[in-house]
Parts: C-alpha cells; structure tokens; sequence
C-alpha cells in the first residue's frame, strides 16, 4: 500500500477514535459554541469600528469564535493529544517504521483540519441563525478558505513542535493552553483591540500568527479588505513550526 | 521509497541464525549499559534474556529492534543490521514493548486492523485475535479491556504483520498467576507457529516454562547461557534428600543426614539412586514411616541469584527452594 493510501485509511481511524474520546469532542466543538454564547451575551451589544468598517459585535464573535475553533482543533488538540500519545508509547510503536510513523501523524493532522473546517461551519451556521451574524460570501469566500487551510495546517504544524519541549503529558495540557491562551487574549479574539491598545499589544498582535489568522478569517466574515500579509506570516509560522517538529519531534516518552 | 541499494536492505546469509550478536556495547554518557554482549538465537527457538532491573536487558534488545543506536559490536537480526533505519526489517519484526501501548478508543478488531495495514503482509485479524485468545472480545473497545487482556492485545498486535522474529519485553509483568498461563499459552503458540521469540523477563518460572535457551545478563555481560535445566551447571549440582522421621527416631549413621529444628533431615550425595535405596531399604527393615520425602535439585532461581549476586545467594548444593522439576 503507498504512503497516500496508508495516510487516508489512517483517517478512518483517527476519526473513530477521536469520536469515542467524549472529552475531546466536548472541548473542541462545545466550547467555541458556548464561548460565541457567553462573549455576545457580556459583549456583544452594540457595533465596533474596525479600520473604516462598522460591524455588529456579533458578527466580530462569531469570526472570532471561529478563529478560536480553529485553533483549538489544530494546535490545542494535537500539542496535547500527540503528546499523550507520545508518553503511552503509540507513537514509540508505530514510529518504529518510519513509513507507518508519519502516516499516522500526518493522517492526524489531515484529521484536525478537517475539524477545523468542520467547526468553523457550525459556528458559522450558529452564528447566523441566532444572531444574524453575516457569512463569508462571493470572492470573500475564496479568500475565506484559502486563510482557514493555511492557518489550520500551520497551526497543526505548531501543534507538533510544542510537543519537543513537553516533557510529559501531565505538563502537556498546562504547556499548550499558557502557550496559547495569553495570545488569543492579547489578539482580540476574546476581547476586541482597538486602535487605542498599548502598544506592547499591538506589536504582539503583528509578530504572533494568531490576529493575522483572526484578521483573515474577520475579513472573510465582515468583507473588509482581505491582506495577503495575513497569510504570508500565518504560513511562515507554519513552515517554522514543521522544520521543528522536523528537527526536534520525538516519537519516545522522555522517561 | 526505500533505496533498495542502501547498505543493509539486503540480509546476509546467518547460516540459520535469527539473531547474532557479537561484542555489543552501548554506554549512555559515562553509564555503560552493555559491556561486550555476545549471544545467537537460531531460528525458531524461543530465547530469553533474564537479568535483573538495569542489568542491560532492554538496552540489547532496543539496539536488536532498531530503537537504538549501538556503539560497538556486530549485531545480525535475520540478516539485516537493525541500525540502518532504511532497512526492511522493521517489515519482520514484531515487537511488544513492556508499557502496554494502544489507543484506549477503538476496538480490539480496529487495533490490529490498524497496525496490520502498516504492514506489507499481513496476518488474518481474526486469525491473529483467535491466536491470542481474546476471540470473546474482538468489537470490545481497548479502555474495558482488563490488564492480562491488554498485554495480549499487545501481543496481537505485534503479531499483525505476520513477523518472523518477536521481541517479548517482560510480557507478564504485573499479571495474575492464571493471566500469566494465558499469555505463556500464547507464546506457546507462537513457537509453534515456527516464530523465533527473543523474550526478556525476569520470572524463572516463565523462562523455564517458555525458553529453549536463556542467558542472564548482569552488569552489561552474558554471564552464563544454556538450557533452563543446565543454566549454571545446574544439572551438574548435586541433589539433595529431605525428609522427617518422627520424633526420637534418628536416620541411619552411613548417611550423615543433618537434622534442622524442624525435625527435618537432609543429606546432599552424588549417587542418588544408592543414597535413596539405602534410607527406604533402612525405613522399611524398621517399619518407620518417611514423611515429606523429597529430592530438591537448585532451581533455576538459585542458579540465577548466584549469577547476578542476588541478595538470598544459596550454596548450589544446600537450595531451599523446590521448584517442581516437571514443570517443563
């Protein structure tokens, strides 16, 4: 069997397993849902001006929710789900081949974004039936998906190289939620940043991948200008995250 | 994808080898875990490694499953060097590691179904699951799987590219004594089957039950190596004969018995067949009843502790310990 053929019989697997694991699919598909709940419930009143355009605070949390189910789906749920895999010892198994080994981690991988596309249509559906929130449409959609793939693969690939400083999959859910957590706060996808943020706030905004990923994604929703940059920068975290996991990946527990 | 022409895709001729090793070392920093290790298992033999925790057990076999790298040494595993990574020997090897490792979510079929795909020739699953026992449990998800069933899920999986050679790293470990009958019926099965079964462990009864040959490795060497029954010259150690009398009556001066505060005797003797005629020839002349006779020969564990400098080291001659010879 050829490693193509291999990698997309392993997504069979990888898809029945993910759906028996109740927490997993709990956190990655109820959260963004609920969070869309509570953020729009506290927040959401009322419309914020984001670089010319006048949006409903909804239709900011719904893009922003889905740049969250995105992320969660990629980078929160491979950082911790591979390295417990990692620290059981599958991976010390099916690595041992190195054909087998990245078949099962990229089928992984093609399963997280697919996820990731899958959520961000729930949220999407959610959005614009109980708010009213506006959808990606017309050439927006084009940019819309060329964004989602580019920052679900990326953030997948950044998934993967938080595992080489994990020590061990107790740490693992710690490391990759304080990895993760603080930036998604400081990009406004939690709390909207206006012009008047610090400026501390910004230059993270600009250096990190997640705002030009929210950025892109809130394009595709609210149909402001869509930025080629946001792409190019998301895309180039991903290609550092890969040449680590690369270099650094490791298929044995450290103990 | 594989670069046929690699140095190692091609096996040598071992001349009925599975396994050679020759001179193997391999230090981790300052460490060294294994200090010039020399050992061959033929094909079809079931072989195993008994040493005590640290003594370079899983250090030999990792080098021998390709897991890791040794510093010196020739090493043949079914013709290939396992340090070339690009070799196809990966595609014969079956290998269960000694921490239990599979996905908690499927299902014991899915499991094997799954590993067996990453393989070029494949075993039946159904054949495999029937091999191990776990017939009863083949749509039962991995999580509700008992310990003793988990291991031997282990075992299946292992066993799911149809391998030539596999590697059991402590497989009974933490088991219950009627697990531990189930798991040994398995590789039972496989030796059958004609596999050849490099198995670590360090249960004597398990090597004794199980093993053609066995070696004990202590401090990075082999320290002795040959069948259960003559490991250690233990089929050359004199036996011993125990026994009670009952009170006040005392055995025949000629057999120069020592008696214990038990009111047990024994005597240790190089002609066992004279030895015993002269005591029951002697019982019965006096009408005295012999009770708890017994002929203990060292156990393979006696042989072991002596070898490895085990804390209770016994006098060859003087075991306390009968294990049942007819075990094997």
């Amino acid at each position: 069997m050829n490693s193509l053929r291999l990698t997309l019989w392993q997504v069979r697997y990888t898809n029945k397993a993910y759906w028996r694991n109740p927490a997993a699919a709990f956190f990655t598909f109820l959260f963004p849902l609920m969070f869309l709940v509570i953020f729009t419930a506290l927040l959401g009143h009322g419309h914020i001006a984001l670089s010319g355009h006048r949006i409903s605070l909804s239709t900011y949390y719904v893009a922003a929710m889905a740049s969250f189910a995105v992320i969660s789906a990629s980078y929160v749920n491979l950082g911790i789900g591979v390295t417990f895999q990692r620290d059981s010892g599958i991976l010390k198994r099916i690595g041992g081949r190195p054909l087998s080994g990245w078949a099962y981690l990229t089928a992984r991988v093609i399963h997280a974004m697919l996820m990731a596309v899958l959520l961000v249509i729930i949220t999407a559906v959610f959005g614009r039936a109980f708010y009213g929130a506006a959808v990606p449409a017309g050439k927006d959609l084009v940019f819309f998906v060329v964004m989602l793939v580019v920052g679900s693969a990326s953030f997948c690939a950044l998934g993967l190289a938080v595992t080489a400083p994990i020590p061990n999959a107790e740490a693992a859910t710690a490391i990759v939620n304080a990895t993760m957590l603080p930036l998604l706060f400081l990009s406004g996808v939690f709390i909207p940043i206006g012009d008047h943020a610090p400026a501390w706030i910004q230059w993270i905004g600009r250096v990190f991948p997640v705002k030009h990923f929210a950025d892109g994604l809130q394009a595709g929703f609210v149909g402001s200008a869509f930025h080629w940059n946001d792409v190019l920068i998301v895309a180039a975290w991903g290609v550092a995250g890969l040449l680590i996991a690369a270099r650094y990946f490791r298929w044995e527990p450290s103990r | 994808m594989v670069d046929e022409a690699a140095i190692g895709a091609t096996p040598r001729d071992d001349h009925g080898y599975a396994v050679v090793v020759r001179g193997l070392t391999k230090s981790y920093g300052r460490v060294k875990a294994v200090e010039g290790v020399d050992f061959h298992i033929a094909r079809g033999e079931v072989f195993a490694l008994l040493g005590p925790n640290g003594a370079g057990k899983t250090t030999t076999v990792e080098i021998l499953e390709g897991f890791r790298q040794r510093d010196g040494g020739e090493v043949s595993v079914l013709g290939y060097d396992p340090g070339n990574p690009q070799s196809k020997l990966r595609d014969l090897l079956g290998i269960v590691l000694q921490s239990t490792a599979v996905d908690p979510y499927l299902t014991v079929e899915e499991m094997i179904g799954m590993f067996a795909h990453f393989f070029p020739h494949p075993r039946a699953v159904g054949e495999v699951i029937e091999l191990v026992g776990l017939s009863a449990e083949r749509t039962t998800r991995v999580v509700k799987l008992s310990g003793g069933q988990q291991r031997r899920l282990d075992v299946a999986i292992a066993l799911a590219g149809d391998p030539e050679l596999l590697f059991l790293d402590e497989p009974t470990t933490g088991f219950d004594p009627s697990a531990r009958r189930g798991a040994w019926e398995v590789v039972r099965n496989l030796a059958a089957l004609g596999k050849t079964v490099l198995l670590t462990t360090h249960y004597m009864d398990e090597a004794q039950y199980l093993a053609n040959r066995v070696a004990v490795i202590a401090s990075g060497r082999i320290v002795a190596e040959g069948t259960p029954a003559t490991l250690g010259g233990r089929d050359h150690a004199r036996p011993r004969v125990r026994f009670r009398l009952p009170a006040g009556i005392l055995p025949p001066a000629e057999l120069v018995a020592e008696t214990d505060a038990e009111g047990f005797s024994a005597f240790a003797t190089e002609d066992l067949t004279r030895r015993l005629h002269t005591l029951t020839n002697w019982a019965l002349d006096n009408a005295v009843v012999i009770e708890g006779l017994e002929i203990i020969r060292p156990s393979l564990e006696d042989i072991y502790l002596q070898l490895t400098g085990g804390v209770t080291a016994q006098d060859p001659d003087l075991p306390v310990d009968p294990v049942a010879e007819g075990s094997r």
